[in-house]
């Protein structure tokens, strides 16, 4: 089951909320949708499950065009939707048989996916509660249990872990995880650890554009700029700057030196090191051949937020 | 039936929208007001004026129906639009038209639920006199109908806006305009007046009443009900537009 998105805007007005985005997504992908709030993330599923209409460009879902095969399209889709909207009024069992008839479900299969989700979302002991008197986390699963009742083969879940406690994250996470082998999801956050602990594939918006698209290793090895080592060195040098810094500058690929502490003759150095050098052998060697005891050393990668945080600002 | 095959989601959209009604107080307190406004109004002409006639209550049921409908038909859609429940609905395998017309059929429901209980002047009527049952089936008849154009209306309007009183004030100056258009025709030139008649809903009730079943006020009916589901379905769509 792919998701082909070819060319697609979205304009409200003047404004272009997403401005020609084209993306792939297979089988057993599971595609985190990341970018700042108002980035298009939430337009972009809108689209996708056949709720507005794009202003140009198309999307094909299995082969099928969402304009022409709507009803289709939306056969294969479990949506929950940003804010999670639920009828408040009714409670859990009548709500699922509800979305489930709705998918075409009836009879034994209906009470047996019914049941299923229950169990699976953890929804049993309060199956004849009243929605509206539910904490949010047990809403977001009744929200959740209801997009995968008719065993949709795409699952699009708009912010599926907020408002849920720890555990509960954890508990979602790995259900989309384990869901996501067989099917196609695609799940949008701006909490950047889910991202990397559910997603094997990060599309990163900004403004409307797509800036990034890759997996969250690929993008910390594409986007990280200078690399930086931090060390702690116990020396007889009084003045560190002065007795130090000199010889190590002579190791190649090293682009800026600083000093963070020195206290009781253990200096705390940052250095600075050109993309993609490892300039670790060499600090060690130094050290010893210079009589430097070396009491920590720690390379510091650039993370998923640093990558973020550099394609979606100005 | 075929068409209930074509439109599946019809039934189960009319279920939960009748259990919303009857879950909460809003059609309990929709049919005691308007029992005792009924009521009030067919006692008094009962023992006050000695008439033991259902006229007075088809004439009175139209005027009650223009406040009536709109305050059950206004949160239909406005209130799913407000909470975001028309975005889960419409991104299920559902068309637009099913949705609104298992929401019609709900309010009809509940209308004719309200309406049923004024059968109980009948039996009292039965045990005084003989009232004439022919026009009183075609009086029943020409409300129901009647009932179901404004709901339609009310849909349409409810369709149009988040808000509920604004829903519920643009379905009543739609069922107005159509009540209040025959009552008008003193100020409108000749030319116009038999057309702006025959567009009036009191002037077809009115004919129905009576006892006479013409097909003319029948296909008036039934093509403005059709019209106006058609308009709601239509206004749901625009957000496709």
């Amino acid at each position: 089951m792919s998701i082909t998105v070819r060319n697609l805007t979205k304009k409200y007005g003047d404004q272009d909320a997403v401005h020609d985005i084209s993306f792939d997504v297979r089988t057993g992908e599971i595609l985190g949708f990341l970018g700042p709030n108002g980035a298009g993330k939430t337009t972009t599923m809108k689209i996708i499950t056949c709720y507005m209409p794009p202003t140009s460009g198309s999307v094909e879902v299995d082969g099928l065009d969402i304009a022409e095969k709507s009803l289709d399209v939306r056969r294969k889709i479990g949506y929950l939707p940003e804010m999670n909207p639920l009828y408040l009024d009714m409670n859990v069992l009548d709500y699922l048989e509800f979305s489930a008839q709705l998918h075409g479900l009836r009879g034994d299969s209906l009470r047996r996916r019914v049941n299923e989700m229950m169990r699976v979302c953890g929804l049993e002991s309060v199956r004849q509660k009243d929605i509206g008197e539910m904490s949010k986390g047990f809403r977001q699963r009744v929200g959740l249990a209801q997009a995968m009742l008719h065993e949709p083969e795409v699952l699009i879940l708009d912010e599926p872990t907020s408002g849920l406690d720890p555990n509960q994250i954890v508990e979602i996470r790995n259900l989309i995880k384990e869901l996501g082998q067989a099917k196609t999801v695609i799940l949008s956050t701006h909490i950047l650890s889910e991202v990397q602990a559910t997603c094997s594939r990060v599309l990163i918006i900004n403004e409307g554009r797509l800036v990034a698209d890759g997996s969250p290793e690929q993008l910390q090895r594409e986007f990280h700029g200078a690399e930086s080592l931090t060390i702690e060195l116990r020396t007889r040098a009084k003045d560190p700057v002065a007795e130090i810094f000199p010889k190590l500058r002579g190791i190649p690929a090293l682009s800026g030196l600083t000093l963070l502490s020195h206290e009781g003759g253990a200096s705390v150095i940052e250095l600075e090191v050109q993309k993609g050098m490892d300039v670790r052998e060499a600090v060690f060697r130094m050290s010893v051949a210079e009589d430097w005891v070396i009491l920590e050393m720690r390379r510091r990668v650039t993370t998923l937020e640093e990558v973020f945080h550099k394609l979606t600002t100005n | 039936m075929k068409s209930l095959i074509e439109l599946p989601n019809v039934g189960p959209i009319y279920r939960r929208e009748l259990r919303s009604y009857f879950n909460s107080p809003i059609a309990y307190v929709v049919i005691v007001v308007f029992l005792a406004i009924i009521g009030w109004f067919f006692s008094n002409n009962l023992f006050l004026m000695n008439v033991a006639s259902l006229r007075i209550v088809f004439e009175l049921v139209p005027l009650v129906f223009l406040f009536f409908v709109p305050a059950i038909t206004m949160r239909l859609l406005a209130e799913e639009k407000k909470s975001g429940t028309l975005e889960l609905l419409t991104t299920k395998p559902v068309r637009d038209a099913e949705i609104v017309l298992g929401k019609f059929l709900a309010a009809w429901t509940l209308l004719a639920a309200a309406l049923a209980p004024t059968l109980v002047y009948l039996l009292t009527l039965s045990s005084l006199g003989s009232p004439d049952m022919g026009s009183v089936v075609a009086g029943y008849l020409g409300l129901l109908l009647m009932g179901g154009v404004y709901i339609a209306l009310g849909i349409f309007a409810s369709s149009l806006t988040e808000n509920q009183i604004i829903a519920f004030i643009i379905g009543f100056l739609l069922v107005l305009a159509l009540y209040l258009a025959d009552k008008v025709l003193l100020y409108v030139p000749d030319a116009f007046a038999s057309t702006i008649e025959f567009l009036a809903i009191d002037y077809h009730f009115s004919n129905i009443a009576r006892g006479v079943i013409d097909s003319r006020n029948i296909i008036y009916f039934v093509s403005l009900l059709g019209f106006s589901l058609m308009l709601a379905t239509a206004s749901l769509e625009r957000r496709k537009w």
